[in-house]
């Protein structure tokens, strides 16, 4: 079982809920991974254990000028403008490669090799029994879809365990559908103020898009005002958790505690997000069976 | 023209309430929104929309299934399996990387323009602001921003104003680049969480690798003042000012529902210690 924790807004709670759930699950073997690489927080509150830390290179184009005949091919194939052929030179440049290989591969006299670019760093441990993986995106580098990629292949599929939890980075573009897409469910966590409600349309329509169950989470339910259990309830979309906004939980969030260690009286609601989950998602089968 | 982007690293510190409240506060200015990923400070500016543009960037493939043998060679190719065994192109995986088209030896693939999302020309109540919406689960966020950002620079020297106030996005990566490069001063608002520092620090990294000056905003400072040293010793060492502190204050909250800025809503100490960050930036860009 893959759950994705997702938002269109930011600073909603999702950490916070993938952390939580993750440690009240610790018993079922559960792996949580970290697909917020450009500002990943997960290990600031389950203080892994760090067992490797490993470089992640793409593919970027080396050209051999003594080879190369300059016939711009490779530059005519680009959509990306980062190789550009200049009467006897060709220019790569690597910030704007997608990594798609095809210069090497439409190149006719195989000028053109294996070069990489390190975008980031991904980090295994365990904290107890939670094992976490998570990707760091180098700091200047723009593209973090094929680093959150490498950190779901490594997770999915190293472990057969039972539950994977996956903290997505915020919005609705690139690099939260690589984050999310193939997970069996999605966690939509928001805040019933105007931009939580705003955002979570957004979130919604994108779950929409790559028709996987889901449900909502809100936090600090206790703010703002009541037009996200209205938009819920138009919608028939389930909500699943409800925390209240309580200045204890700020603070240990502040100080990268768990709410279910340092504030056990909200063990419960964490508990029973799993089964909830497991139940939605029964009802959307039935729905489209 | 100068140029001030919000931006924050960690989602949800308060970049677009403060940025709104700038908003108000500030005259003879362009106002942009760079998150276009999730847009919200046209929530608060309540826009008066004069004009919508089409975004089109880069390509997404199509395959003529009249025309294709199922020979195989485009999922051969494609780097992103964005094509499914009976050869149709999963618009969400393509990257617009056009291997597939070069390659088709039946030439049955087309490249179509991509719709990507459309922005908007618009008047509010603080002045002109451009600001725009990417499609949903669309890519070339960075090229919009850069987008907006022109377009932006353009109608200030068309008004003959010399600021624009950016509200970025959260992250370091694509759309937050875009929004800094070769912009005057970048402000960082942070909160005193494990979180808001760690992101901070990521942030601060990006402004230095792009050498633009940045200040940091303390929000919600009250929350944990302990957290909210660590943040002062970090900006210190990283040589980056703290410009302000924001109480946490329920009235933020309240004034966002109403559909108002801080500073229109109220006038207690938070409005003050906003007004005071706002006169701040302005002494930092002269």
């Amino acid at each position: 079982m893959v759950i994705a924790i997702a938002s269109g807004k930011g600073g909603t709670g999702k950490t916070t809920i993938a952390t939580n759930l993750a440690r009240i699950l610790e018993d079922r073997s559960v792996t949580l991974l970290d697909c917020d690489v450009e500002e990943p927080n997960c290990h600031l509150f389950l203080k892994p254990i760090i067992e490797k830390e490993r470089t992640f290179k793409t593919f970027i184009p080396v050209v051999d000028l003594e080879v190369c005949t300059f016939c711009g091919k490779c530059s005519e194939l680009c959509q990306f403008g980062s190789i550009v052929t200049i009467k006897k030179n060709v220019l790569v440049f690597p910030e704007l490669c997608h990594g798609c290989e095809g210069c090497k591969l439409i190149c006719p006299v195989g000028a053109i090799s294996d070069g990489n670019k390190e975008i980031g760093t991904i980090n295994h441990g365990y904290s107890g029994k939670i094992k976490i993986i998570y990707g760091r995106l180098r700091i200047g580098e723009a593209m973090s879809p094929p680093l959150i990629q490498e950190v779901k292949r490594l997770g999915l599929s190293e472990s057969r365990q039972d539950i994977t939890i996956i903290d997505a980075p915020p919005g609705t573009s690139c690099p939260v559908i690589e984050a999310v897409k193939g997970s069996d469910f999605i966690l939509l966590v928001t805040e019933p103020t105007p931009f939580g409600l705003h955002d979570l349309k957004l979130a919604v329509e994108m779950v929409k898009v790559l028709n996987i169950p889901f449900g909502v989470a809100i936090n600090r339910s206790t703010t703002g005002d009541r037009n996200v259990w209205q938009y819920c309830k138009q919608n028939a979309v389930p909500i699943l958790l409800d925390i209240p906004d309580d200045r204890e939980i700020a603070t240990a969030y502040s100080r990268g505690e768990l709410i279910v260690q340092s504030l056990p009286h909200y063990r419960e609601h964490f508990e029973t997000l799993y089964e909830k989950v497991k139940i939605t998602m029964k009802s959307f089968e039935e729905v489209s069976s | 023209m100068k140029e001030i982007v919000v931006i924050s690293g960690k989602g949800g510190t308060g970049k677009t309430t403060l940025t709104a409240s700038l908003a108000a506060l500030y005259k003879n200015k362009i106002i942009a929104d760079c998150d276009v990923d999730a847009a919200d400070l046209h929530l608060l500016l309540d826009p008066d929309i004069q004009k919508t543009t089409e975004f089109k960037s880069g390509v997404e493939a199509v395959i003529d299934k009249d025309i294709c043998t199922a020979c195989g060679k485009c999922r051969e190719v494609c780097k992103y399996d964005a094509i499914s065994p009976d050869y149709v192109v999963n618009k969400i995986d393509c990257e617009g990387c056009a291997v597939c088209y070069f390659f088709c030896p039946d030439n049955a693939i087309t490249l179509r323009e991509r719709h990507c999302g459309e922005w908007y020309l618009s008047e509010t109540r603080f002045g002109p602001f451009i600001h725009a919406r990417l499609g949903i689960a669309e890519e070339n966020s960075g090229k919009l921003v850069s987008l907006i950002r022109r377009q932006a620079k353009l109608l200030a020297e068309e008004r003959g104003f010399d600021t624009i106030l950016v509200d970025g996005s959260p992250g370091i990566g694509c759309p937050v680049i875009s929004s800094i490069t070769a912009s005057t001063l970048v402000v960082v608002v942070t909160e005193p969480t494990v979180s808001g520092i760690h992101d901070m620090e990521r942030v601060f990294g990006l402004a230095r690798h792009f050498k633009i000056p940045a200040v940091v905003v303390i929000n919600k400072v009250d929350l944990n003042e302990e957290m909210a040293r660590t943040i002062e010793s970090s900006a210190e060492e990283h040589e980056t000012p703290v410009i302000g502190r924001i109480s946490y204050d329920p009235i933020v909250t309240r004034a966002m529902v109403e559909g108002k800025t801080v500073v229109e809503y109220s006038n207690n100490s938070v409005t003050k210690e906003i007004r005071e960050i706002g006169k701040e930036i302005l002494q930092r860009i002269k």
